[in-house]
């Protein structure tokens, strides 16, 4: 590898990121994940604007009805917009799902991050209650959570959170065990920098490329979580739209109007997908190894 | 030893390191009794293959690890058990350049930033001052000013170990510790780095502990010479004495295996080739360390197989660990051992 | 001691034009450009240059070892076949075969999961179409070939259990089991210990006097090319710069770089005499400069250097360079 000697048109920063631009742009899934996840977030954020009804208006003169002019996906049973109410629902899960990882990461990073720098018996404890907890499924821990503190969405959040966090917290202390050991972790030591300094300057911003690819995959999960947290009646509370909470309402009427299911269950699964895609894309973009 | 105070001396120097396994605990006996000192403005080259224990020496030395045992006295100043704290003032007077020119360097930090972090660290320049001390710093190692703002994956290997150097420097250490700091660049940028580390010691005056297995690299550069093999120096002298006349028998072994960049001369040389692999630190040999694979060892059994050779001086500074030294002898490994086919 | 470039039926491996270039991200590298070479029986040839001169790059383009981003251009006549135009099929009939590659890292390129007779096993029964049994036997066979102590016993080990050195001896076992004509060894010795290292060429030279292998043997180390080369070819910025007997290469050189690298070498006994420095960079190969490579560090450079390539000419019997100025030191 050469580099050019007289500087460059463009600022080094603004070069790496046309080549990440480029590489990313090279992957068909990523890019339709990234445009799919972007239109559920701006759909969510622009409800008020794309629903052509609010959540809870009812028309009682076409319940159960089928695709229309009027209604683009049909109604439900009591006559509420089904598209609509899948648009206002993607709020719910957009905020359960990005803000429950963003509580996580809070409190995963330090602390993963102090249990791979410092090991010993620091690193000890939290490996080990780390581990205890990554022995139950993430749903089971965000379910007793939520159960234990009440149904809410903000509840829902933090118990989410708190199942995605585990996950983090071993990412984040394997990144820490490996950047400890570089070179230039050992110069700062040598200039009698402090800890803190040192996990602050050195140790995270290099885990910063990780940490992102993690978090677009532990959204997925948080959003089919916020999902599931709704439909067992945990999470969103009625009339409040959430697309856990309409599989639930569809459950009774599965025989007569079953697209009152799938709809919801289509959302679900087209959110975490594009989020999961973009998640792939990202990983293999930012690996110091890809060529293309 | 003069009467000037010298920059580091260490005595006995041990580490070790804990192996984990199943059954016996085991140890890793990287660096068991070493002792040297570098006086003011020396450089002193610590030479030695894999399993040496060197670059535990120097990580030792800048107290990037603690010692088992032994004494480490910077300017007189004893070091070897002091706490984090303790060792940060004293920072300032040590400071290393890395091996790997590509890891040794924070690739999120600017060059301007890595090479004034120490100075940021130490307290030691106010904010304004501190760029103009960078400006001087990128002069003196031969970089472009400019290049304080670029990121170290954008320059070459040489320019990044310059950068490593401005930043050993910036904080006008009175020990340097080099480990390896040429091997990973190419042949004439080590030229450049050498040249540049030697022009630097002469306008600094510091001292420097350069760690190599470079033979050659260390004639080039250094006053003295101490030579390991499995946690212990087996030769230490004058640069120019060791290499006339080498009195271990590994140390006969390891010039004569280093390959002279000159056909005539490689291809006339009687080559001494050792047999065998150097033995695991974990369970080093019984008395002398070198007997498995010194050629002369039928002639220093059974004293080798029983005590450890200690460092003797022979006259003039120039140390051995060698039974057959110690007894009066002058060993040379090239009749004995077979002539390269 | 040196083997005739050329027997009567024509060099062994003849590569004419050879140019790589990658297609990457952020544009094209043109790694090698027109590289030609010959190779004879019997002979060491070593490929010198320093990082990023395509010395690597050239060989593994022989065999497509290269990623798929890497354009090949040239030909590479041996025996009867193109390499660089014959189908995978043949190509791979080759690797390993009549032709064998020994890496530099000999602690990643052994699988940590197969024994070394497994390994070394396997590369018989697929080329040679051994037994299990006949393979073993050739294994061990092998093994002492290249001087691994208590062969018997090794077969059954893990790579772990080995060291650096016996690992290197391992893969060059594995290259030799099919007897090749040729072994492309790339940086064999860099990672090794210098007493480990001497071992190793002891080897490789003992393999070309008792099997008649020819080696092309790529490194940046010069002490090396002085043991055991017979012909050196020097190359700067994927060009060819000089190439030479090995004594003419080292006693007589004329193009300014191969000057500057055997003088930027510290030598033993040559005391405290500054080494050279060579000014500038390597180049950036993302365009090939219509001019002399090396002309922006050249102590010899002119308005002719600075907008010609300089094509190959013979100076001295067998010694070819490309420079407009070649010639020894003015200043010796």
């Amino acid at each position: 590898m050469s580099f050019a000697d007289a500087a460059p048109r463009l600022s080094p920063r603004a070069r790496r990121r046309r080549i990440l631009r480029r590489r990313f742009l090279r992957r068909p899934f990523a890019v339709i994940g990234l445009v799919v996840a972007v239109a559920f977030v701006l759909g969510a954020i622009l409800a008020p604007v794309v629903a052509p009804y609010s959540a809870a208006a009812t028309d009682f003169n076409s319940v159960l009805g089928h695709s229309s002019g009027k209604h683009l996906l049909g109604t439900d049973e009591l006559g509420r917009d089904v598209f609509s109410r899948i648009v206002w629902g993607a709020r719910a899960s957009i905020e359960a799902g990005v803000f429950s990882v963003l509580i996580a990461m809070a409190f995963a990073v330090p602390v993963g991050v102090v249990a791979g720098y410092y090991r010993g018996w620091p690193d000890t404890v939290i490996a080990r209650a780390t581990d205890v907890l990554l022995a139950f499924p993430f749903l089971i821990l965000a379910i007793g959570l939520s159960a234990i503190l009440g149904p809410s969405l903000t509840n829902a959040m933090l118990a989410l959170g708190f199942g995605v966090a585990p996950q983090l917290i071993r990412v984040a202390r394997g990144e820490a065990l490996a950047l400890r050991e570089e070179d230039y972790v050992r110069a700062a030591i040598a200039n009698g920098a402090g800890d803190i300094r040192i996990m602050a300057r050195h140790v995270i911003p290099n885990m910063i490329p990780t940490l992102i690819v993690q978090a677009t995959v532990a959204i997925p999960a948080a959003i089919i979580g916020e999902a599931v947290l709704s439909f067992l009646g945990l999470g969103v509370q009625p009339p409040t739209p959430s697309w856990g909470v309409m599989l639930a309402d569809a459950q009774s009427y599965l025989t007569q109007a079953p697209r009152l299911a799938i709809y919801p269950g289509v959302a679900i699964f087209l959110c975490s997908l594009s989020f999961n895609l973009l998640g792939d894309g990202l990983r293999d973009v930012l690996d110091p190894r890809t060529t293309r | 030893m003069s009467a000037v105070e010298a920059t580091l001396e260490v005595v006995d120097l041990v580490k070790h390191f804990p192996v984990r396994g199943v059954g016996a605990r085991q140890v890793v006996h990287a660096v068991d009794g070493v002792s040297f000192s570098i006086a003011p403005g020396e450089l002193l080259g610590l030479v030695g293959e894999s399993g040496s224990g060197k670059s535990t020496v120097a990580n030792c030395v800048l107290r990037l690890l603690e010692p088992t045992s032994g004494s480490l006295k910077l300017k007189g100043r004893e070091i070897a058990h002091l706490s984090r704290r303790e060792m940060r003032p004293l920072r300032r007077e040590l400071h290393m350049v890395f091996q790997d020119p590509y890891s040794s360097l924070d690739p999120r930090m600017s060059c301007g930033q890595i090479v004034a972090e120490p100075l940021a660290v130490q307290r030691l320049l106010p904010r304004r001052e501190i760029d103009r001390k960078v400006d001087e710093l990128f002069d003196q190692v031969g970089l472009r000013a400019e290049l304080r703002h670029r990121y170290p994956h954008e320059l070459s290997g040489g320019q990044r170990q310059r950068v490593g150097l401005a930043r050993a420097l910036s904080v006008s250490p009175t020990l340097l510790v080099a480990d390896e700091p040429v091997s990973a660049l190419d042949v004439s940028v080590q030229a450049s780095i050498l040249n540049l580390l030697r022009d630097l010691q002469e306008e600094l005056g510091f001292s420097c502990l350069f760690i190599t297995h470079d033979l050659a690299t260390v004639e080039y550069l250094c006053d003295r010479v101490a030579v390991m093999y499995l946690g212990k120096i087996v030769e230490l002298a004058a640069t120019a004495e060791l290499f006339a006349a080498p009195k271990h028998p590994y140390t006969q072994a390891l010039l004569s295996a280093a390959a002279v960049p000159d056909p005539e001369v490689q291809r006339s040389r009687t080559r001494v080739v050792l047999e065998g692999d150097i033995p695991s630190p974990i369970d080093p040999p019984s008395g002398c360390r070198f007997r498995t694979r010194c050629p002369l060892e039928p002639r220093s059994a059974p004293a080798s197989h029983e005590t450890e050779p200690p460092l003797l001086d022979v006259g003039g500074g120039h140390h051995v660990a060698c039974h057959l030294v110690a007894a009066g002898e002058a060993p040379t490994v090239a009749d004995t051992a077979a002539a390269a086919s | 001691m040196s083997a005739l470039a050329e027997t009567a039926a024509g060099p062994l491996l003849a590569v004419e034009d050879l140019s790589v270039r990658f297609d990457t991200d952020d544009g094209s590298v043109h790694a090698v450009d027109r590289l030609s070479f010959e190779l004879g029986a019997g002979e060491v040839l070593a490929v010198v240059g320093e990082s990023g001169c395509g010395k690597s790059v050239s060989f593994m383009s022989l065999l497509r070892l290269l990623p798929e981003t890497a354009v090949v251009t040239g030909r590479a006549q041996f025996g009867g076949t193109d390499l660089l135009a014959a189908p995978l099929s043949r190509l791979r009939r080759i690797r390993g075969r009549e032709i064998a590659f020994v890496f530099q890292e000999p602690m990643t390129s052994l699988n940590p999961s197969f024994t070394i007779g497994n390994q070394v096993g396997e590369v018989l029964r697929r080329h040679l179409g051994l037994s299990r049994a006949e393979a073993r036997r050739r294994t061990i066979e092998l093994l002492d070939l290249v001087r691994i102590p208590a062969p018997e016993r090794r077969v059954r080990e893990y790579p772990h259990q080995l060291s650096g050195g016996m690992r290197q001896r391992v893969m060059i076992a594995m290259a030799l089991a099919c007897d090749p004509k040729i072994l492309i060894a790339d940086e064999p010795t860099t990672a090794l210990d210098v007493t480990i290292q001497a071992g190793i060429l002891d080897l490789m030279r003992d393999i070309r006097e008792r099997l008649g292998t020819s080696i092309v043997l790529i490194t940046h180390n010069l002490g090396v090319v002085a043991d055991l080369a017979d012909r050196v070819i020097v190359m700067y910025a994927g060009r060819k710069a000089e190439e030479a007997p090995v004594h003419d290469l080292f006693a007589r050189p004329q193009h300014p770089y191969t000057i500057g690298l055997l003088g930027a070498v510290p030598r033993p006994g040559a005391g405290a005499q500054r080494l050279r420095e060579i000014p500038g960079r390597v180049p950036s190969l993302a365009e090939l400069p219509a001019a002399c490579a090396f002309a922006p560090r050249c102590p010899r450079a002119d308005d002719l250097t600075r907008s010609q390539v300089p094509e190959l000419r013979e100076v001295a019997p067998g010694h070819r360079v490309a420079c407009f100025h070649p010639g020894p030191e003015a200043d010796a």
